[in-house]
């Protein structure tokens, strides 16, 4: 599905909105398009009356804690007096953050599917992107899903509270760095790394 | 009593007893299952209850709805951490005598789930477990034969003395903690007085052949 | 253990909606805990509850008998599928995709198979796709009729019905065991293929089990399609109309009864349905009723389906050999692949980063989102439609919760 042209339309009915086409690398083709949290109230009604993607099937959460990116690039340097082209490593770092992806389909068009992205600004105190509850009625349950397993509230849900886990639970499952509580119980004959995780949880729990 | 006794007079129509083997045989034949499912192993149990693997030719014909009628719960599925306070619950609610059937590897310890922070670990850290049925599901044939496999230990009771079970015990209580939901888990993660962690002691190594007299590995 | 809920305080308004967009949601009044009117009964039906299909928790609040306000209540079964898909091979995830919608565990092995073909780019040789077609017919077929007989036996027809639609579901699961060993966990598809062939003889039982089950559809049917107590309980209770049905995702069986025509195995046309010729039933109604007997008819096309397709299996390798399942490492890159399962639309994400494991699994539900709506369908009625309501929609716990 071709995204440049649905690009240009949408920046030209909502003005100010900052859209982005991320492509997919693999053999799928399934490329996205990533939206500011801003206009992403804005740009969904778009989607939804005039480019008639009326069937948001999917709403999910993606964690991408903070990672590093190393690249090679050539650049010029002089070496020995002579102008070469060298291959230095660069390192890049990508701040984290958390995503939330809307898959989007047209029944009408038959077309689909079209991945729309929002991301927040990082993954502790701004978590923060606006509910699409309004546009697209699907998004109710699993925007509450994702505010459960990964901690992105949802401005204007009419009804943000968690869905899988229980109420006074406080930790967020799903992201990357969630350590699960130690309950397991070690069998007799553990060896190598259960072994020594099972001395570490013996030692917690003061029974051995 | 003698056996051969009891066939003679069994012949002549009269048929002789204990009080203990006519209780254990009521008990035994007429256990109601709690409806009860959780999950996938549910479907099994209730394939066993269909016509094709009759669960009511046992006993077991009227599957109650409600616990305060039921006397055995068939704990068919993965126990959550959100659904073991229910469980707990339930276990409570019924009257004695009762029993726990864990169905499946969910119910024995977790199954294959047991990674998940919101599965408990097998629902006889909370409850005690008469009879465990492993499979992932196990077929209807295996819940048939823990049904037979409780219905001998319900025969095999002695009703007075140590042994006796627990609903005529009163020293035993019959109601289990229920747990509460925590921050990030359930308060208490297990309950200790019916379950403990197994110790971790290495395994000595078997003694060598011939070297005191012991037969050869 | 907690109760308490939000409650809706004011209706959800949007830009100004042009014809044909589903009316705002109503607003359902302050009512819980204290504050509750006298006359309003505040219930919690489940999670240990005869007929809400596993363990679901409804927190309904009654005028009398009728439902004012319903909140459904989940996670008793959340089993942290996503997360420990997340540490797992893809390979090893084929296993756990079985126990989502544990009726059909098939169907669930080839959503999965889809989508990471689709991530990987892998090709499924011919005759490995009329198998996919088979198994998953057959799927669909004893899904429908478990439905049928769970459905009846909510609403009260205590045992007999459920008895016929598993005496069907037990010949289904025959042919499974003697095709991939297991009854219900088949753990049967794999990426780029199928695990086993069919083995000698399979065919022809399959065609014998096919050529009988006309007659039980019709004997059902003459049971139950004229029957005043089904038609009174069912005909209008839980309407769904069909700008909800879109607004909301609904998919599957109860979309196409409120008149949606999406089928997904003719809008996607995945696999290699678009050889097949088959109708899609629609109903008009939206109600319990016409989601009940939509799945009769659907029973009858997918037995159109089966004919066809096993007549036309060719033969050949059932196993696209340039695939290793074990070490299968994807370009890093999403897909997501969907299919229409007996439940409605079933759609796995995964997001790879070139590792053995994918770095994202997500399972799309169809049993979670058609509950969206369940609290829409239920207002006004009594209590004892929620539970022909509930029953209309088939849910799977497994799924929704996974």
């Amino acid at each position: 599905m071709e995204l440049e042209p649905l690009k240009l339309e949408i920046e030209a009915a909502v003005p100010g909105c900052r859209l982005e086409i991320i492509p997919n690398l693999g053999p799928s083709a399934q490329h996205s398009l990533l939206v500011d949290p801003e206009h992403g109230l804005a740009v969904a009604f778009y989607l939804r009356d005039a480019a008639e993607f009326d069937f948001c099937t999917n709403v999910t959460g993606v964690d991408w804690p903070p990672r590093e990116l190393t690249e090679k690039i050539k650049i010029k340097q002089i070496v020995e007096g002579v102008e070469k082209d060298v291959d230095q490593i660069r390192k890049v770092q990508i701040p984290g953050y958390l995503e939330a992806v809307y898959h989007l389909y047209s029944i009408e068009r038959r077309l689909g599917p079209l991945p729309l992205r929002m991301r927040t600004a990082d993954r502790d105190s701004c978590t923060h992107l606006p509910s699409l509850t309004t546009v697209w009625r699907s998004a109710e349950f699993q925007e509450r899903e994702v505010y459960d397993l990964y901690g992105i509230y949802f401005d204007g849900h009419p009804d943000l509270r968690r869905l899988l886990m229980w109420d006074s639970f406080v930790d967020y499952p799903m992201r990357r760095d969630y350590v699960e509580p130690d309950d397991y119980e070690y069998e007799p004959t553990a060896h190598d790394q259960v072994l020594a995780r099972a001395k570490e949880h013996a030692s917690k729990a003061g029974a051995l | 009593m003698d056996e051969n006794l009891k066939a003679e007079l069994s012949k002549q129509g009269i048929f002789a007893t204990t009080l203990q083997e006519l209780y254990n045989w009521g008990r035994k034949s007429s256990l109601w299952p709690l409806n009860f499912g959780l999950a996938c192993c549910a479907i099994e149990m209730i394939a066993t209850t269909m016509a094709r693997y009759d669960l009511a030719r046992f006993g077991a014909e009227v599957f109650r709805p409600s616990p305060r009628q039921a006397d055995l719960m068939i704990v068919a599925g993965t126990v959550t951490k959100k659904m073991a306070p229910q469980v707990v619950r339930l276990y409570n609610q019924m009257p004695e005598p009762k029993y726990v059937i864990s169905m499946g590897a969910c119910a024995i310890s977790g199954g294959p789930f047991k990674q998940g922070y919101n599965v408990l670990k097998g629902i006889d850290r909370f409850i005690p477990v008469d009879i465990y049925i492993p499979g992932c599901p196990p077929r209807p044939e295996a819940l048939i034969d823990a049904f037979i496999a409780l219905q001998k230990k319900i025969d095999a009771q002695v009703l007075t003395g140590e042994a006796r079970p627990r609903h005529l015990n009163e020293a035993i209580p019959g109601e289990y903690v229920v747990p509460d939901f925590g921050a990030h888990d359930i308060e208490p993660t297990h309950n200790p007085g019916v379950w403990q962690p197994p110790s971790l002691v290495q395994i000595t190594p078997a003694p060598q052949a011939g070297t005191d007299g012991t037969r050869t590995p | 253990m907690s109760t308490t809920y939000a409650p809706v305080s004011e209706p959800i308004t949007g830009s100004a909606p042009v014809t044909g967009r589903p009316a705002p949601r109503p607003a359902t009044p302050v009512l819980s805990g204290p504050d509750l009117p006298e006359q309003y009964l505040e219930l919690s039906m489940g999670p240990q509850h005869p007929s809400t299909h596993g363990v679901f928790r409804m927190n309904v609040v009654l005028d009398g008998e009728q439902v004012v306000k319903l909140k459904p209540v989940f996670g008793y079964l959340h089993r942290n599928h996503e997360k420990i898909a997340e540490s797992e091979s893809y390979l090893g995830n084929m296993p756990y995709t079985d126990r989502l919608d544990y009726i059909c565990s098939i169907t669930n092995n080839w959503a999965y198979a889809l989508a990471v073909e689709k991530l990987g780019s892998i090709e499924v040789p011919e005759r490995a796709e009329y198998i996919r077609v088979i198994t998953g017919e057959l799927t669909r077929l004893q899904n429908h009729a478990c439905l049928l007989g769970f459905l009846l036996q909510d609403m009260g027809a205590s045992g007999t019905p459920l008895m016929y639609a598993f005496r069907e579901r037990e010949k289904v699961l025959d042919l499974f065991e003697s095709l991939t060993g297991a009854r219900m966990m088949c753990n049967y598809l794999r990426f780029g293929g199928c695990r086993v062939d069919l083995p000698p003889g399979w065919l022809n039982r399959a065609k014998a089990f096919l050529a009988d089950f006309p007659r039980f559809l019709d004997e059902f049917e003459r049971l139950l399609v004229g029957n005043e107590i089904l038609m009174e309980r069912t005909q209008g209770v839980g309407v769904l109309s069909r700008e909800l049905a879109i607004s909301a995702a609904i998919s599957g069986p109860m979309a196409r009864a409120s008149g949606l025509n999406y089928d997904i195995r003719k809008a996607d046309g995945y696999s290699i349905y678009n050889r097949f010729s088959f109708r899609v039933p629609l109903g008009s109604h939206g109600d319990v009723y016409d989601r009940y007997m939509i799945r009769f008819l659907e029973m009858r096309e997918s037995v159109k389906i089966l004919d066809q397709a096993m007549r036309d299996i060719p033969d050949g390798p059932i196993q696209n050999p340039a695939v290793k399942a074990r070490l299968f490492r994807p370009k890093p890159g999403e897909a997501y692949g969907r299919i229409e399962s007996p439940k409605g639309e079933l759609g796995f994400y995964l997001i790879s980063d070139g590792s053995g494991i994918p770095y994202r699994y997500r399972v799309r539900p169809p049993s979670l989102i058609n509950l969206t709506v369940l609290e829409d369908l239920c207002l006004g009625h009594n209590v004892a439609d929620v539970i022909a309501v509930l029953g209309s929609v088939d849910i799977v716990m497994g799924e929704v919760d996974r």
